[in-house]
C-alpha cells in the first residue's frame, strides 16, 4: 500500500461533493495499485505502459468530462481531480489522458459530424483507439499560426503535406488530429494510421516525460478522405479551444505532482536524522516545507475556483492561462525544494522527486510556455498585445 | 441467487484516534471513515459470484447511523444492486446485538448466501459472522481464502494450523472473507455515477439488549524513546540488568 498522504491544509475536501471525492479516491487507489509499482521501470526504459490503456478506459477516465458516446459526463471538478491524481503518478500518464480526452475526443465531440463521433468516441473512451494531436511544428511552437502544413483539394480527397514535431502519443496513435492550412485557413482533420503518405518517428533521448511517447508526424502527399475533415470549426480557434481544455487539466495535474513531492519531502524530513535530530526540526527545512504547502494550498484553491467557473460557463481562456502558469511554476519550485530536502538521496530514482522535476520542465513549456501565458494574461489586463 | 453482503463503516486504520469525552468511544472529529477492508473482500466475492452465475442480486446491509450511507454508496459504486441501512442511531452495540438486528432483518428477505468480512478492523472481535449464522440456524464457514460454488454447495478453503482445510457447505449459509480471497475491484467512474440512482432503504433496526458493553477505552501507552548503546557489553548488561530478559 502506498504511503501517500495528500496534503489538504485548508480542508478543501469539504468544498467538493461526495461523488467527486469518491471519483478522486478511486483514481488515487488505481494509481497506487497499478501505476506506482511500475513507473520507475518505464521511466528508465523510456516506455509508456501500454497495458494500462484499457484499464484507463474501464475506469472511465478517458474523455470523462464529455457527455454521451460512452463518456462518463463528469463535472469539471471531478474531471480536474482525475488529472490531478494521474499526474501525482507521473506527468506522462496525465499527458496521455489529456491528449486523448481534451485534445482528441473534445474536438471530435465539439466539431465532428455524427459519423466521426460514432466511429471514434466510444472506442477512444474504452481505450481501444488512441489519438494524438498535431499542432506544433519544429519551427512553429509558440506561434502555431505560422504553420506550414497544408491541405489541398484533389477532387474526391485531400492531399496533406508537412510535418508536426513534439507530438505526444504520435507513434502509438490510431488517429491523428492534425492542424493544417486550407486556402490559408487552419482546419482540423483526422488522419488514420496506415493512410498512404503518413509516417511517424520517435523523438528519443528525452530527460523529461520519459514514460510518454513523443513523436514526429510526417505527411508526404498524404491522401486523406474528405469525410475526415472536422466540419464544425475554422481558424486557429479550433486547435486553441482544444488547448484550453487541456490546459485546464494541466492546472489540476501540476497540483498532483506538487502533492507527490511535498509528501515525499515531508516524510523524509521527519525520518532523516542529522545532528541527532530529524531534519524537519530545523527552521530552514521547515521553511521549505511551509513554502510548499502554502503554494499547494493556493494552487488547490485556484483550480477549485477555476472548476466552478467552468461549471458555471464563466471560465475565460485567460483564467486558464493564469492557473496553468501559476501551478506549473509552483510545482516545479516544489520539486526543487523537495529535492534539496532529500539531499543526495534525492538524485536517484529511488525517490520520485527528480522524475517529477524533469517532467515538469516539459509541462511548464508545452501547451503554451510560462511566459506566453503571462503575456496572454498581460494582454487581457492591459489591452496591449506584447506577444507579437 | 440472492446474495447479501454485510458491511461496516470503520475508522481508517492509519488515522490518529482520540478517545471521546465519554471515555468509551472514539471521537469521530477529524478521523476518516472507510468501508471495513475485510468487507471489501466479502463484497468482491458477492459481485464475482453474481457475475459468474450471470444472474442474481447483491444487497449490501449495514447497521449504523446515517453517516454509514457513505460506505453503502461506496459498495453500490463497486457494483452492489441495492443497499439497506438498519438505522440504530448513535447507539453503541456489541456483536450480539448487531447480529440479532441483522438476523431479524434477514428473516424478512430472501438470502442464499450472506458474505461478511472475517472481522471489522475497529473492534477486531470476529464474532459477527458466527453469531449471525447461529441466530439464523444456518451453517457458516469463516476466514475463507478460496471459494467455489457448485450447484447449491459452496466449497471453501481456509487456513488452519499448518494445513489447508476444505469445507463443503450447502446454501443458505454465512461465509466470512479473509484477505487473499480475491482482489477487490476499484469502483469505476460510471459505477460511482450510477450509485446515486440505486435504491438505498433506511429501516429502523430491531434492537435487542447488548450482551456486553464497552466499559472504557484507553490509548496504548506511548512508546519510550529508543537508546543507542556503544558496545555489545553494554547491551548485554542492559538486557540482563534493566530489561531482565536474559
Ligand atoms: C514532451 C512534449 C510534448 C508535447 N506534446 C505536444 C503535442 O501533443 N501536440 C502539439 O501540438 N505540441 C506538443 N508539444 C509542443 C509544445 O506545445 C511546444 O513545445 C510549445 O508550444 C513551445 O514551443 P517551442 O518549443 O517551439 O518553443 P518556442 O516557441 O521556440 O519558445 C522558446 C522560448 O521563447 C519564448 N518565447 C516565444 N515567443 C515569445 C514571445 N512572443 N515573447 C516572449 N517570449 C517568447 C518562450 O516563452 C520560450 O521561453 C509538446 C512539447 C513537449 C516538450
Amino acid at each position: 500500500m502506498s504511503q501517500f498522504k495528500a496534503p489538504d491544509f485548508y480542508l478543501l475536501d469539504d468544498l467538493i461533493s461526495d461523488e467527486e471525492r469518491m471519483i478522486r479516491d478511486s483514481v488515487r487507489e488505481w494509481v497506487d495499485r497499478e501505476f506506482m509499482p511500475i513507473i520507475e521501470e518505464h521511466n528508465r526504459a523510456a516506455t509508456f505502459p501500454m497495458h494500462l490503456v484499457p484499464q484507463l478506459g474501464e475506469l472511465g477516465v478517458l474523455g470523462a468530462g464529455l457527455e454521451g458516446y460512452g463518456c462518463a459526463g463528469l463535472s469539471p471538478i471531478a474531471y480536474g481531480l482525475i488529472l490531478q491524481e494521474l499526474e501525482r503518478g507521473d506527468s506522462g500518464l496525465r499527458s496521455f489522458a489529456s491528449v486523448q480526452g481534451a485534445l482528441c475526443m473534445y474536438p471530435i465531440h465539439a466539431y465532428g459530424d455524427e459519423a466521426q463521433k460514432q466511429r471514434w468516441l466510444p472506442a477512444m473512451a474504452r481505450g481501444e483507439a488512441i489519438g494524438c494531436f498535431g499542432l506544433t511544428e519544429a519551427d512553429f511552437g509558440s506561434n502555431p499560426g505560422g504553420m506550414l502544413t497544408r491541405l489541398e483539394d484533389a477532387g474526391d480527397h485531400y492531399v496533406l503535406n508537412g510535418s508536426k514535431y513534439w507530438i505526444t502519443n504520435g507513434c502509438i496513435a490510431d488517429v491523428a488530429i492534425v492542424s493544417a492550412k486550407f486556402d490559408g485557413v487552419v482546419r482540423l482533420i483526422l488522419v488514420e494510421r496506415g493512410t498512404p503518405g503518413y509516417s511517424t518517428n520517435t523523438i528519443k533521448n528525452k530527460f523529461s516525460l520519459r514514460a510518454s511517447v513523443t513523436s514526429e508526424l510526417v505527411f508526404e502527399d498524404c491522401r486523406v478522405p474528405k469525410a475526415n475533415l472536422l466540419p464544425g470549426v475554422e481558424g486557429l480557434k479550433g486547435p486553441l479551444s482544444c488547448l484550453n481544455q487541456a490546459r485546464y487539466g494541466i492546472a489540476f495535474g501540476a497540483v498532483g505532482a506538487a502533492m507527490a513531492v511535498y509528501d515525499e519531502a515531508l516524510r523524509y524530513a521527519q525520518n532523516r536524522i542529522m545532528f541527532d535530530r530529524p531534519i524537519a526540526g530545523f527552521q530552514l527545512v521547515q521553511n521549505k516545507l511551509v513554502w510548499m504547502v502554502n503554494e499547494i494550498t493556493k494552487a488547490q484553491l485556484l483550480v477549485w475556483r477555476l472548476g466552478n467557473l467552468k461549471a458555471a460557463g464563466k471560465m475565460h481562456h485567460t483564467h486558464v492561462s493564469l492557473a496553468k502558469r501559476n501551478n506549473c511554476w509552483m510545482a516545479l519550485e516544489c520539486c526543487r525544494l523537495a529535492r534539496d530536502i532529500l539531499g543526495a538521496n534525492g538524485i536517484t530514482d529511488e525517490y520520485q522527486t527528480m522524475r517529477h522535476m524533469c517532467n515538469l520542465e516539459s509541462v511548464i513549456t508545452y501547451e503554451g510556455t510560462h511566459d506566453i501565458h503571462g503575456l496572454i494574461v498581460g494582454r487581457e489586463i492591459t489591452g496591449e498585445n506584447a506577444i507579437a | 441467487m440472492d446474495i447479501v453482503v454485510c458491511v461496516k463503516r470503520v475508522v481508517k486504520t492509519d488515522s490518529k484516534i482520540k478517545v471521546g469525552a465519554d471515555g468509551r468511544s472514539i471521537d469521530p472529529a477529524g478521523v476518516e471513515f472507510v468501508l471495513n477492508p475485510y468487507d471489501e473482500f466479502a463484497l468482491e466475492e458477492g459481485l464475482a459470484t453474481r457475475e459468474r452465475l450471470g444472474a442474481g442480486t447483491v444487497t449490501v446491509v449495514t447497521l449504523g447511523d446515517a453517516a454509514a450511507e457513505k460506505e453503502l454508496r461506496t459498495a453500490l459504486a463497486m457494483g452492489a444492486d441495492k443497499a439497506v441501512l438498519l438505522d440504530a442511531g448513535d447507539r453503541q452495540l456489541d456483536a450480539h446485538a448487531t447480529a440479532s438486528a441483522v438476523a431479524a432483518w434477514l428473516r424478512s428477505v430472501p438470502h442464499d448466501v450472506v458474505f461478511c468480512g472475517k472481522q471489522a478492523v475497529d473492534g477486531d472481535d470476529s464474532q459477527f459472522p458466527g453469531r449471525l449464522a447461529a441466530l439464523l440456524g444456518i451453517p457458516s464457514v469463516t476466514e475463507v481464502l478460496k471459494l467455489e460454488l457448485n450447484g447449491n454447495t459452496f466449497r471453501a478453503e481456509r487456513d488452519i494450523e499448518g494445513a489447508r482445510e476444505v469445507v463443503e457447505c450447502p446454501t443458505p449459509c454465512v461465509i466470512s472473507a479473509h484477505k487473499g480471497l480475491n482482489e477487490p475491484r476499484i469502483p469505476n467512474l460510471k459505477g460511482i455515477m450510477a450509485a446515486k440512482k440505486k435504491p438505498l432503504d433506511k429501516i429502523a433496526a430491531q434492537l435487542g439488549e447488548p450482551a456486553s458493553e464497552v466499559a472504557s477505552l484507553e490509548l496504548p501507552p506511548a512508546r519510550p524513546e529508543g537508546r543507542i548503546l556503544d558496545s555489545v557489553n553494554a547491551l548485554v548488561d542492559a538486557l540482563r540488568n534493566e530489561a531482565k530478559v536474559l
